[in-house]
C-alpha cells in the first residue's frame, strides 16, 4: 500500500466514522424532538401523559372563548366527541375564530388543562390543516367535501 | 379569446418541446449538425409560445376575466393591479406555468450562449426539452390554468390576503429562478455524461451561479416576509416548506465549490456531477412537498392526489434516469488530479462534506414525519431544537474553515503561511467576542462564539479584498459572499440571544415597556385600504414626555376573501428593530399588543443580500473571461494523454 492509498483509506475511514456519529446524533435528536399529534379524544381518554409536549388539533368549540385576565385566553378544542380546555397567553392569529380549525402546541398540566405555547390557525378559508381533518375523521365528524 | 389563445400556445409549446428533446439528444452525435440547428430553433420557439401562454394568463388576470376558472378562484376586481399580476403565480396552475416559463428562459440561454461546444449544448438542450415535455404534460392534464367556467361569476373569490404582499409577490419567481436554474446544471451534467465532456463544469458555471443567486434572494425574501407578516417576530421556523428551499441551496453551494475544483484542478469531477443531479432532484422534491398538499402550509394551494402522483413519477424518472446514466458513463470522465492533504482541494472537500451533512440533517428532519405517517399513520412533527442540535453545529464547523480555503494553493498549500496571514482576522474575532462579553447582557456562550466566528469571517474577507485589489473578480466575489455569511450570522445570533418581548392588554392612554422603549397606546382607528378595512392601532414611541414616533400596526379584514390578516409595524435603526403587532380586541377599547425588540435583525437579510452580490460579481467577472485560461488547456491535454 503506497502512501497515497493509505491516506485515502484514512480519509474514507474518518468519513465513515463522522457519518456514524452524525447518524447517531440525528437519530437521538429525532427521538428527543418529535412532537406527536393528538386529537381531543386521545387527551380525554387519558392516552396522553402529563407534561409531555404535543400538538393538539381540532375545531375551536363554539362559545368557549374567554379572554382575560391580562393577555390570557381560554378556549376549548373539540373534535365533536370531546373538548379539551386550552389556556394560552399570547396574541391569537388573525384567522382564529370559533368553529374553525386550529392547531395548538403545548402540554397537559395536572388539572387536565392544555397549556398552549403556540396557536396556529388555518391559513385561509378553503384550507383545513391535515391534523384537524385527521382529528375529525377519527371522531367520525368529518364529512368529505366539507372544505 | 385569451384563454383559448393560451391553451393553443401551450399545445404548440408541447410540440416544440418534443422536437427540442428529440433534436437536442440527436445532436449529441458529432455528425448531426442539422439536428443541433433544429434544437436551437425549437428552444426559441418554446420560449415564444410559453411567453405567449403566460402573457395570455396575465392578461386574463389583469382584465379580471372570470370565465377562466383559475382567475375566478384567485382574483377579484378589488385587488390592486400589482396583486392581480402576482396572483398569476399565487396559485398552483399559474405557478406551474411560471415554472415552465423560467425553464424555457434558461433553455434559450443555454442554446444561445452555446457554452462548452455544440455537442454538449445540444445534449443539455435535449434534456431541458425532456423536462419541458414533462411539465407541459403535467400542466395540460392535471393543472390547466385556462379551464373555462360557465356561467362566469360576476366577481372572483380573491387571493389569500397573506399573499397580497410585495415580499411574497416577488418570492416565488425568485425561488423558481433558483429551482429551475438547477435544471440547467442538471442538464449540463447529464449531457456531459452522454458526450464524455470533462469541461462541463466550466460551461455550466454561469447557470449554477444564477441559480444560487436566485435561491439566496428567494430564501431571504421568504424569511423576511415571514418576519414582518406572520407577527411572531421569528425569521425561520424550520417549516418543511422552508426546508424544501434550503436543501437545494445547500447543495447548490456545495456544487459551486466542488465545480471550482473540477474546473481549476480536475478534482471531484464525478462528484460534481452527482451534486448537480442531487441539487435538481431536491428542487423537484421540494416542488412535490410544497405542491402536493402533503404539508400544512400557506404554500399548499390544493391537494390533488393526481398532481402529487405525477410529480412523484417525474422525480423517479429524472433521478433514476440521471443516476443510471451516471452509473453507466461516469467512468469516462474520471481521472481526477491528485492533491496534497494541505491544499485548496482539501478545504473544498471539507466544505462539501459539511454542506452535504447539513443537508442530510435537514432532509431527515423534513421527510421523517411524512414517512412515519405513510408507514404507520402516526402524525408527528420535528421541532426546531432538532435542527439547532444537528444542522447548526455542522454549519458552525463549516464557517470556521471558510477563511482558510482561499489562502491555500491548489494541489499543495502552506498551512502555516495561511494561518499567519489570518492573524488580523483572528484578532478581529477576539475583539468581537470580548466586545460582546463586555458590552451586552445577557452573556451567552453561543452568541459570543457566533460573534467571534462572524469577526473571523468578515476579517478574513476584508484581508482578501485589501490584498487582492485589482486581482481576479472571482476572488473578490468569494470574499464578499463569505463576508455575507458573517453578517447573517451576527443577525441570527443577535436576535436569538438578545430579543426582548412584551405582551400586554392596553386601554387607550396606557403604556408598556419593551426593552429600552416605552410605548403608549393611543387607541384604534378604522382605516380603509384599496381592498380591505383595517383596525389601525396607534402606538406612540415615547422619549421622556415627548412622542418620538408613531407605530401603526393593523388588523386587516378583506371582505372579498372574508379573511383577516395582521400587519405589523416595524421601526428600525438598522441595528435594532422595534416590532409591534396588534392582537385581538379585548373589549372597551382594550387590545392585546405584542412588541419585540430584535437587535441586529436587519443583518439577517442584509447578509443574504451581500452573499447574492458576491454571486452577481462572480457571474459578471466570469462572463468577461469566457475564453479558457491557458493553464486549463495545457491541463486537459495532459489528462487526455493519461
Amino acid at each position: 500500500m503506497n502512501s497515497r492509498k493509505k491516506r485515502r483509506l484514512a480519509f474514507v475511514l474518518a468519513l465513515v466514522a463522522a457519518g456514524g456519529v452524525l447518524a447517531a446524533a440525528v437519530i437521538y435528536q429525532l427521538g428527543q424532538n418529535t412532537m406527536y399529534f393528538r386529537s381531543p379524544t386521545d387527551v380525554a381518554t387519558g392516552q396522553v401523559p402529563e407534561g409531555v409536549a404535543f400538538r393538539l388539533g381540532g375545531l375551536v368549540a363554539a362559545g368557549s372563548v374567554a379572554r382575560g385576565p391580562g393577555a390570557q385566553v381560554r378556549f376549548a378544542v373539540s373534535d365533536g366527541q370531546h373538548a379539551v380546555p386550552v389556556t394560552f397567553k399570547g396574541v391569537l392569529p388573525a384567522l382564529f375564530r370559533e368553529g374553525q380549525g386550529v392547531v395548538t402546541l403545548g402540554a397537559v398540566n395536572g388539572t387536565g388543562n392544555f397549556i398552549a405555547t403556540e396557536v396556529l390557525a388555518k391559513h385561509d378559508e378553503k384550507y383545513m390543516p391535515p391534523e384537524v381533518v385527521e382529528s375529525l375523521k377519527r371522531s367520525g365528524h368529518w364529512k368529505e367535501g366539507e372544505q | 379569446m385569451t384563454g383559448e389563445l393560451g391553451q393553443v400556445a401551450l399545445c404548440f409549446a408541447l410540440a416544440l418541446s418534443l422536437v427540442m428533446a428529440g433534436a437536442g439528444l440527436a445532436g449529441v452525435r458529432q455528425a448531426n449538425a442539422a439536428a443541433r440547428g433544429i434544437a436551437v430553433s425549437a428552444t426559441l420557439g418554446l420560449l415564444v409560445f410559453t411567453a405567449l401562454a403566460f402573457g395570455a394568463l396575465t392578461y386574463a388576470y389583469v382584465t379580471s376575466d372570470f370565465s377562466i376558472q383559475t382567475v375566478a378562484n384567485n382574483s377579484n376586481t378589488l385587488k390592486p393591479l400589482i396583486y392581480r399580476i402576482s396572483g398569476v403565480w399565487g396559485n398552483h396552475e399559474g405557478s406551474m406555468l411560471l415554472w415552465l416559463l423560467v425553464l424555457a428562459l434558461y433553455a434559450a440561454l443555454v442554446a444561445l450562449l452555446g457554452r462548452g461546444g455544440p455537442r454538449l449544448t445540444s445534449g443539455a438542450v435535449g434534456i431541458q426539452g425532456l423536462l419541458a415535455v414533462a411539465f407541459l404534460l403535467f400542466i395540460l392534464f392535471t393543472s390547466n390554468p385556462f379551464l373555462r367556467l360557465d356561467p362566469a361569476p360576476f366577481e372572483g373569490a380573491g387571493l389569500n390576503p397573506l399573499l397580497q404582499d410585495i415580499g411574497l409577490a416577488l418570492h416565488p419567481p425568485m425561488l423558481y429562478a433558483g429551482y429551475v436554474g438547477l435544471s440547467a446544471s442538471f442538464a449540463y451534467a447529464a449531457a456531459a455524461l452522454m458526450v464524455g465532456e470533462r469541461g462541463w463544469a466550466r460551461a455550466a458555471r454561469p447557470f449554477m451561479l444564477l441559480a444560487w443567486i436566485a435561491l439566496t434572494c428567494g430564501i431571504a425574501l421568504g424569511s423576511w416576509w415571514a418576519y414582518y407578516e406572520l407577527g411572531w417576530g421569528g425569521f425561520w421556523f424550520w417549516d418543511p416548506v422552508e426546508n424544501a428551499s434550503l436543501m437545494p441551496w445547500l447543495i447548490a453551494t456545495a456544487l459551486l465549490h466542488s465545480a471550482l475544483a473540477s474546473e481549476r484542478s480536475g478534482a471531484f469531477r464525478t462528484w460534481s456531477l452527482l451534486l448537480a443531479i442531487t441539487g435538481f432532484s431536491l428542487s423537484l422534491i421540494g416542488t412535490f412537498l410544497v405542491r402536493s398538499g402533503v404539508l400544512s402550509s400557506v404554500h399548499s394551494f390544493a391537494s390533488d392526489p393526481a398532481r402529487g402522483f405525477f410529480i412523484m413519477v417525474l422525480i423517479a424518472l429524472a433521478i433514476g434516469g440521471a443516476l443510471a446514466l451516471f452509473a453507466l458513463r461516469a467512468h469516462t470522465l474520471q481521472g481526477g488530479a491528485s492533491f496534497e492533504p494541505v491544499s485548496r482541494e482539501t478545504t473544498l472537500l471539507l466544505n462539501n462534506v459539511f454542506l452535504v451533512a447539513a443537508c442530510a440533517c435537514v432532509f431527515v428532519g423534513t421527510l421523517y414525519p411524512l414517512v412515519l405517517d405513510a408507514v404507520s399513520g402516526t402524525k408527528i412533527s420535528v421541532g426546531p431544537p432538532y435542527y439547532a442540535l444537528t444542522f447548526a453545529p455542522i454549519f458552525f464547523a463549516l464557517l470556521l474553515l471558510v477563511p482558510l480555503g482561499p489562502r491555500l494553493g491548489w494541489k499543495r498549500g502552506d498551512l502555516k503561511a495561511a494561518w499567519r496571514a489570518l492573524y488580523p482576522a483572528l484578532g478581529l474575532a477576539g475583539v468581537a467576542a470580548l466586545a460582546v462579553l463586555a458590552l451586552i447582557s445577557p452573556r451567552t456562550v453561543t452568541a459570543t462564539l457566533a460573534f467571534a466566528v462572524a469577526g473571523w469571517l468578515i476579517g478574513a474577507s476584508l484581508l482578501d479584498i485589501r490584498k487582492r485589489k485589482g486581482a481576479r473578480a472571482s476572488a473578490f466575489a468569494a470574499a464578499l459572499a463569505h463576508a455575507g455569511l458573517g453578517v447573517t450570522l451576527m443577525g441570527v445570533a443577535g436576535t436569538t440571544a438578545w430579543r426582548s418581548e412584551a405582551l400586554e392588554v392596553l386601554g387607550p392612554g396606557q403604556t408598556m415597556q419593551v426593552g429600552p422603549y416605552i410605548l403608549r397606546f393611543d387607541g384604534v382607528a378604522r382605516v380603509e385600504g384599496p381592498n380591505y378595512i383595517a383596525d389601525q392601532g396607534r402606538l406612540a414611541l415615547m422619549d421622556g414626555g415627548k412622542v418620538k414616533a408613531m407605530l401603526r400596526p393593523e388588523q386587516r379584514f378583506y371582505p372579498a376573501e372574508n379573511q383577516s390578516v395582521s400587519d405589523t409595524a416595524i421601526r428600525t435603526t438598522g441595528l435594532r428593530d422595534l416590532y409591534v403587532a396588534l392582537g385581538d380586541d379585548r373589549g372597551q377599547g382594550r387590545f392585546a399588543i405584542r412588541a419585540y425588540v430584535s437587535p441586529l435583525a436587519p443583518f439577517i437579510w442584509l447578509g443574504g443580500l451581500v452573499m447574492a452580490l458576491g454571486g452577481i460579481l462572480s457571474l459578471f467577472g466570469r462572463l468577461r473571461l469566457r475564453a479558457p485560461a491557458p493553464e486549463d488547456a495545457a491541463e486537459s491535454q495532459a489528462q487526455a494523454a493519461e
